[in-house]
């Protein structure tokens, strides 16, 4: 092994079904010590690539590395990576405690009684040691198969939506909980989740993934402010995406009209540079003042809104605004109770910084990764 | 167990309507009805009709008709008579049943989980035997088995066999015979129970540092018990009451109980010792199942 680390690595892995790509021509790093969150739909191949990275399927092509060791080959018993299951697996003719101390048994460590008793204690199950799997209910099972796995102190931990049937309480605990041992014992996590907040919370790099390619990689806060595709403004958040036309471009700002009135936006975010464009423009980075009311002070001024539905959630207002061209964007406003709630039938201006909007590909589906309410249940 | 009843009436009859609980608890006894009788009819009645048997005066015969005396001394004439036969029919039937699971668990494995879309064939293949009668497919194995046939012909040439050796009318014969003839009754619960054995947990278990041995002893087989008991049960208990493959296979140096309960019944019409034979077989097997059930600890059976 070099000294570059324990760095887990995916190159070119593809995976068939027959014909069907489940994950196509995939090449990731996640830095030894790392949290890597995986977000995507149902059924866009994440867990296939976690049984990838476990030894428990075989890619079609491609090679898993870690450090520069290739494990492509190597038996799942054999490799320093344990797995969270998202059925979580737990096995039902042992108690809890011995499902917990099942992993280190078989490696022949000799404390595994005090390291399982002091994991269940992590997990809030200590009182539940003697039960069957059965005996217990899905988010006690849940963490049961966390504290299966973690107990081991893997080099590369699979977590396979380890929190998805916790309540919220619970959830935001066992969150922290993670968060605190992963950097404690230093262990590569390759976290899958539906749950963007935890993503953005917790992860180092997100890698958004759709029809087993990954869209866009980086930095929680550079995938929310700067998506690259349609699918990433749309799963990540909520985005307005408004059809535009480019007009020119500078090395440092691009100019576009919609609908008549021409709007700026920040090169860097800008991911096509001619012919039409999706602007797009995150709800809470919009003011919508009344008509007329402010100036333009550098900022990007669409004109010709009417608020067509005001609906007051507490910490914010979300109002939706009609434009002339017959599309409703989103904008919501924290209720600092230092302006005036609009109401329904008002006219607006909206206005947002040229750096808060980014620019897209108009061949892309202006609707890819919205969640509809069925992906929420 | 819950009674079925008490889960339906949480909710699902809105009160004051339809049927009331016991009402419904009633109906649900009356499904039983039918099996009971034909329990009591065709079971408990022969079963008790025996006890009575064995305890006539030995004096008698079937045409001059038994007297009841309460003989209880038939069971010990019995027992001193045969106690080799019921060693040796539980030791043949102890061995053949080792053999059953040892032939058996790997093919309810294979079927279970690498057979993929041959699985209903292999399964139909499993039954087909059942297809033929018993006492056809016994005496074909005393062709196979014969002095001239190919199996001994080819041992003998090998020379595992001494060339004046035979395989046929000798324990080896018996033996195997039984393992043939009852290893659908072992293989069928083996498979069903590795059926349903979860694939992903045997996957848990290899993500948990488990060799494929290791995972498997954890595992797979533990899961796996449930059709191991009711298979070598299902194997045991009718093995150790067969007279066939001793009748056809073996000599009267191979019989078993089950060839000296029939002789006595069929052949000497000796009703009290053939009735008394078969209250203790019953009763020895009881007890060796009991035992067994006990130890094998049902409670950790999932
Ligand atoms: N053994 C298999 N045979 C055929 N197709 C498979 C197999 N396993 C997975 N697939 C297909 O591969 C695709 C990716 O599956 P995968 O389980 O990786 O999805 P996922 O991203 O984990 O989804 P979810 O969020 O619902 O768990 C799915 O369309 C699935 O139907
Ligand atoms: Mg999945």
């Amino acid at each position: 092994m070099s000294q570059g680390g324990r760095d887990l690595r995916l190159e070119g892995v593809t995976k068939r079904f027959g014909d069907f790509v489940a994950v196509d021509d995939l090449t990731l790093s996640v830095p030894q010590g790392s949290f890597f969150a995986l977000l995507g739909p149902s059924g866009c191949g994440k867990t296939t690539t976690l049984r990838i990275i476990a030894g428990l399927e075989d890619p079609t092509q491609g090679q898993v590395f870690i450090g520069e060791e290739d494990i492509t080959g190597l038996r799942p018993y054999k490799r320093p990576v344990n797995t969270v299951f998202q059925s979580y697996a737990l096995f039902p003719h042992l108690s809890i405690a011995e499902n917990v101390a099942f992993g280190l048994r078989r490696r022949g460590i000799k404390d595994f009684k005090s390291r399982t008793r002091d994991m269940l204690g992590l997990v809030q199950l200590e009182p539940y040691a003697d039960r069957r799997p059965a005996q217990l209910s899905g988010g006690q099972q849940q963490r049961v198969a966390l504290a299966r796995a973690l107990v081991n102190e893997p080099g590369v931990l699979l977590l396979d939506e380890p929190l998805g049937a916790l309540d919220l309480k619970l959830r935001r605990q066992m969150q922290i909980e993670l968060k605190r041992i992963q950097t404690e014992i230093d262990v590569t996590f390759v976290h899958v989740t539906h749950d963007q907040e935890e993503a953005m919370t917790m992860a180092d790099t997100i890698a958004v993934m759709n029809n087993g390619v990954i869209e866009q990689m980086g930095h929680p806060e550079e995938l929310y402010e700067n998506p690259e595709t349609t699918f990433v403004a749309n799963f990540l958040g909520q985005s307005n995406l408004i059809v535009t036309e480019v007009l020119s471009s500078s090395p440092e700002r691009v100019s576009v009209d919609c609908h008549g009135q021409q709007l700026e936006i920040d090169s860097a975010r800008s991911h096509t540079d001619s012919g039409r464009g999706w602007l797009g423009v995150r709800p809470e980075k919009i003011t919508a003042t009344a008509r007329g009311a402010e100036g333009r002070n550098g900022a990007n001024l669409l004109s010709g809104g009417r608020v067509s539905d005001v609906s007051f959630v507490g910490v914010s207002t979300q109002y939706l605004v009609a434009m002339p061209w017959g599309q409703e964007l989103m904008v919501f406003e924290q209720n600092t109770g230092q302006r005036a709630q609009l109401r329904n039938g008002d006219e607006v201006d909206l206005a947002w910084a040229p750096e808060h909007a980014f620019l897209l590909d108009a061949r892309q589906d202006a609707h890819a990764g919205v969640m509809t309410p069925e992906d929420l249940e | 167990m819950t009674h079925p009843a008490s889960v339906q009436s949480t909710g699902e009859t809105p009160p004051g309507t339809g049927t009331t609980t016991p009402q419904r608890a009633r109906r649900g006894w009356l499904l039983l009805v039918p099996g009971m009788l034909w329990l009591a009819l065709f079971f408990l009645f022969p079963t008790v009709q025996l006890f009575f048997t064995s305890l006539y005066d030995p004096a008698g015969s079937y045409i001059s008709g038994y007297q009841m005396t309460w003989e209880f001394r038939n069971y010990l004439d019995a027992v001193v008579d045969t106690w080799n036969l019921f060693a040796r029919s539980f030791a043949y039937a102890g061995i053949a049943t080792a053999l059953c699971l040892i032939l058996g668990y790997p093919l309810a494995y294979a079927i279970a989980f690498k057979a993929g879309r041959w699985k209903n064939v292999m399964l139909v293949l499993v039954i087909a035997p059942f297809f033929t009668s018993f006492l056809l497919r016994t005496l074909s194995w005393a062709a196979i088995l014969s002095d001239q046939g190919p199996v001994t012909q080819f041992l003998q040439t090998i020379a595992i066999l001494p060339d004046d050796g035979r395989l046929l009318a000798t324990p080896v014969a018996v033996i195997a015979g039984l393992t043939y003839n009852f290893l659908p009754f072992m293989t069928l619960p083996l498979y069903a129970s590795l059926d349903k054995v979860d694939y992903r947990l045997i996957e848990a278990a290899g993500d948990l540092y488990s060799s494929p041995v290791t995972g498997f002893r954890n595992v797979t087989f533990p899961l796996s018990l449930p059709g191991v008991v009711s298979g070598t049960l299902l194997t045991f208990i009718p093995a150790s009451g067969d007279y066939i493959n001793a009748e056809l296979l073996g000599t009267p140096k191979q019989y078993m109980i089950g060839n000296r309960i029939q002789a006595a019944f069929i052949t000497e019409k000796d009703y009290p010792l053939a009735a008394s034979l078969s209250i203790i077989l019953m009763a020895i097997v009881l007890v060796m199942v009991i035992f067994y059930v006990r130890r094998a600890g049902t409670e950790k059976l999932v």
